[in-house]
């Protein structure tokens, strides 16, 4: 079985956020980064785990420049076989997605796995436009994900429930909790993590349609108005005409 | 031994006291390699993934929670990598060992106490000292964490001195084993441990090492201590009656147990300082993150002077002996590099690098633990009364530390020890500590000073000269009373204690300087260079005073008259730091942290 895992790098969970350039950018002084959760947790692991089961190969792909490598190399120490790096920068969803999908049909792989979104920009699209790319079935949120000889049963999350899926592969999906467990890499992982193939390959022409105007923070929290327990009719009018809930 | 040092003019073991040192010949924890920041993360994601679930639980002590975090860490691979591949270790360099351990500080419950048990003083008398069979039989299962392996020095009645111990073996008739009797205390992880390390004297007066099993008819033990802290590390008595043990399991030489007990204890201190460092970043980090969120007066407690001159002290303690942490660990890696290089096998060079830096392990294991206990002290202060309560974590912080300065010698015996291994070396004269103290001498009777160094951090370099020098002058003139036969030095403890505290600030001052000296070259690191030159005047202010008093206090002790006056004067010639808005430089330091909610150097 030949999976391809799609992997992002994405600020630390306890980044502060902050914008330049008349917000429309991110301002990247002083973030740590890591891979994303998603990716990394669920998409990855599941991944190695269908690959310890059935057999094959686990290939990480990434879109960015060298200094996502270490990132890549994470991924490697994790367990996976060898890595891409498509070498530009991941202007949008669209264009990264263009670059997976021409990896991915080069590759030929069973299953592409993602993460179900960018704990940053959170736009949970490119599963669905590799997959469109690829002309291949897209199944997002999966919780579990089984595979053998062809055919896989994927659940996933819907409102309020879970839905089984059914279908043959190739298959894009997209990985949500449960679907595994974080691994930490062992000691050897990361010690056999450079050894591994890391392919940097150049971008293809792609559309990038879309362009970010601006970012907007969410208003920062006001103060506490602390209202005397004996003062009710004080409370009720606040939650009116200030608060405006009531 | 010695001769491949000279040859790339490294430093031997206490020479930074009598020679200059560079910056570029240290390594600094900014410069960690992409393999060592990945080896970091790792060790913090088992810490939060494996043992913060089961945090609760195994600080009860509940019964397997020690053993089950150590076969966890087997796994990954995290008990071997200072071991030798042949014996399933993974053979990784000092430094990338120095951030495990120093990482691994950070757990925040007793569980720091087994594992350092585990790959310390549990596995290194066996690589060190074991026969192949030995490590056959004990090494490779410790490493892997199927047998939990315990170390049985102490006693009732025997400490710091530890070669009175009055355990005894003796050898049965037909040569095939001995009979041990005795009782040994305070033993960590002995509750579950399957291998025991004993000390006993073979016919009551060799000193010698055994390896016992565990469940050997003869031995038992005690209930578990009540400690102040670490409670989620075992801690029993352990009892031999005519416990019998095989005559192959004498570990090493008869009578040479006192070999085991040093060499191992050598890498002991050296990997507790790592810890206590990783054990106060935390600290901090939780200082900072509650002064934040507290308010008093409408305002974040941070927003004030008094917590900002704590945060701001704090980190500079923490930073500079982090300094001195990866400074010795990387003079290690070096020397076990050279000896590896020159055919030694990688347990050997382990062990004459340890050896070597004796002294310098010494300092590790006070300053760690001393600046791990300020920096928990403070952190509960910023707390106030939830600090108070066991509901906050640096209330157990504050406990788990203290043990710190107690074990792997009492900080008094580290500080003795640390001015004897000098001495010692001098009078076996493979340091030359005559020929730069005469210099010392000659520039007090001619009156000159020391010149100002180049560059930014001239100052600094020559403050760090200054100090040698009174060092020099102080424990100069003590050694030559004492060969005059006017002062026994092994009488008058306090005078070596001055000493030694001199030599230990001068070692981490040195370190944070060569530290702050490389970051200035460095284009990328954490924080702009003006935050780390404010936290290198800051402890260069104090340790300036520190230094004059301390030299002060000797030198009253031991000295009369004109001498006294003479060599009080050039005290107060070599301490004369330039003074600074020291309040400035520390609230630059603790804004930046409070700034990012956490530690962030």
């Amino acid at each position: 079985m030949k999976l391809l895992v799609c992997i992002s790098k994405t600020p630390d969970t306890t980044s502060k956020i902050a914008f330049t350039n008349g917000n429309s950018e991110f301002d990247t002084s002083g973030i740590s980064y890591i891979m994303n959760p998603y990716d990394e947790w669920y998409a990855l692991v599941r991944a190695i785990e269908l690959k310890e089961a059935n057999g094959g190969s686990v290939t990480v792909i990434n879109v960015g420049p060298a200094s996502n490598d270490q990132t890549i190399r994470k991924a490697l120490a994790i367990g996976a076989d060898d890595a891409i790096r498509v070498n530009a920068e991941p202007k949008s969803a669209m264009y990264v997605a263009k670059q997976i999908a021409e990896q991915a049909k080069a590759g030929g792989y069973d299953i592409v796995f993602t993460g179900k979104e960018t704990i940053d920009y959170n736009g949970s699209e490119i599963g669905a436009m590799v997959a469109e790319y690829l002309d291949q079935p897209f199944i997002s949120y999966g919780v579990s994900l089984e595979a053998a000889g062809g055919n896989a049963t994927v659940k996933r999350d819907i409102e309020g429930g879970i839905e089984t899926v059914e279908l043959a592969t190739p298959f894009v999906v997209s990985a949500a909790k449960g679907m595994a467990e974080q691994r930490i890499p062992n000691m050897r992982g990361i010690m056999m993590a450079k050894r591994k193939p890391l392919n940097v390959v150049e971008p293809v022409a792609a559309k990038d349609p879309s362009v970010t105007v601006s970012f907007d923070l969410p208003p920062a929290k006001t103060g506490v108005k602390l209202v005397d327990p004996e003062n009710m009719g004080e409370l009720v009018r606040l939650l009116k005409e200030e608060a405006k809930i009531i | 031994m010695v001769n491949t040092l000279e040859e790339k003019k490294s430093l031997k073991g206490g020479e930074f006291l009598l020679k200059d040192s560079s910056y570029k010949d240290t390594f600094i924890p900014e410069e960690m390699n992409e393999d060592q920041q990945m080896v970091r993360d790792m060790v913090l994601d088992f810490i939060k993934n494996e043992i913060y679930p089961i945090d609760a639980r195994m600080e009860k002590l509940e019964e397997g929670l020690n053993e089950l975090v150590l076969e966890k860490a087997a796994a990954l691979g995290l008990l071997g990598t200072h071991m030798p591949e042949a014996y399933g270790g993974l053979e990784m360099d000092t430094n990338t060992n120095t951030v495990i351990t120093d990482y691994f500080g950070s757990v925040g419950n007793g569980f720091t106490v087994t594992y350092a048990v585990q790959t310390g003083i549990g596995m290194l008398p066996l690589l060190y000292f074991g026969t192949e069979e030995q490590k056959q039989k004990y090494l490779v299962p410790a490493i892997s964490a199927e047998k939990k392996v315990c170390y049985c020095l102490t006693e009732p009645s025997s400490g710091s001195d530890a070669l009175s111990a009055k355990t005894r073996a003796d050898l049965s008739e037909d040569g095939k084993h001995y009979t041990i009797n005795g009782q040994k205390m305070w033993i960590s992880s002995s509750g579950f441990a399957d291998t025991f390390i004993v000390f006993a004297q073979v016919d009551g007066d060799k000193f010698t090492g055994f390896i016992v099993d565990g469940g050997t008819p003869g031995l038992t033990l005690g209930a578990e201590e009540e400690k102040m802290g670490i409670h989620a590390s075992s801690t029993r008595q352990v009892f031999f009656e005519n416990v019998k043990v095989p005559a192959e399991n004498v570990l090493g030489k008869i009578g040479e147990g006192h070999k085991i007990a040093f060499n191992v204890l050598n890498v002991g201190r050296y990997k507790l300082g790592a810890m206590c460092v990783g054990g106060a970043r935390k600290g901090i980090d939780l200082s900072v993150k509650y002064a934040n969120e507290r308010n008093q007066f409408r305002k974040p407690i941070a927003s004030f002077g008094a917590i900002k001159h704590k945060l701001g002290e704090q980190t500079i303690r923490l930073f500079a002996v982090e300094s001195a942490l990866y400074r010795a660990s990387h003079l290690m890696q070096e020397l076990k590099h050279d000896l590896m290089k020159g055919g030694k096998s990688f347990t050997e060079a382990t062990l004459i690098s340890a050896e070597e830096y004796a002294m310098e392990c010494a300092i590790l294991k006070v300053i760690g633990s001393e600046m791990s206990d300020y920096v928990v002290d403070e952190a509960v202060q910023i707390h106030g009364g939830m600090g108070f309560s066991e509901e906050t974590a640096v209330s157990r912080a504050y406990r788990d530390s203290r043990i710190s300065r107690i074990y792997e010698g009492t900080n008094e015996i580290n500080r003795l020890l640390t001015v004897n291994t000098l001495m010692k070396r001098v009078m076996k004269q493979e340091l030359d500590f005559l020929s730069p103290a005469m210099a010392v001498q000659k520039e007090l009777m001619e009156g000159t000073t020391t010149p100002l160094g180049e560059g930014k951090y001239g100052q600094e370099e020559k403050t760090i000269k200054d100090f040698k020098k009174a060092i020099l002058m102080v424990l100069g003139s003590a050694a030559k009373l004492q060969m005059e036969g006017k002062l026994n030095l092994k009488e008058e403890q306090e005078i070596v204690m001055n000493i030694s505290d001199m030599i230990m600030d001068t070692f981490v001052a040195e370190s944070l300087l060569l530290r702050i000296q490389k970051l200035g070259e460095l284009t990328e690191k954490p924080q702009s260079q003006e935050i780390y030159d404010a936290i290198l005047k800051v402890y260069f202010t104090d340790m300036n005073a520190k230094i004059a008093k301390d030299g002060m206090d000797a030198i009253v002790s031991f000295a009369e008259g004109d001498a006294m006056k003479g060599l009080l004067s050039g005290l107060r010639k070599f301490t004369k730091y330039p003074p600074i808005n020291v309040k400035k430089a520390r609230r630059l330091v603790a804004d930046t942290l409070i700034e990012a909610n956490g530690y962030c150097l």
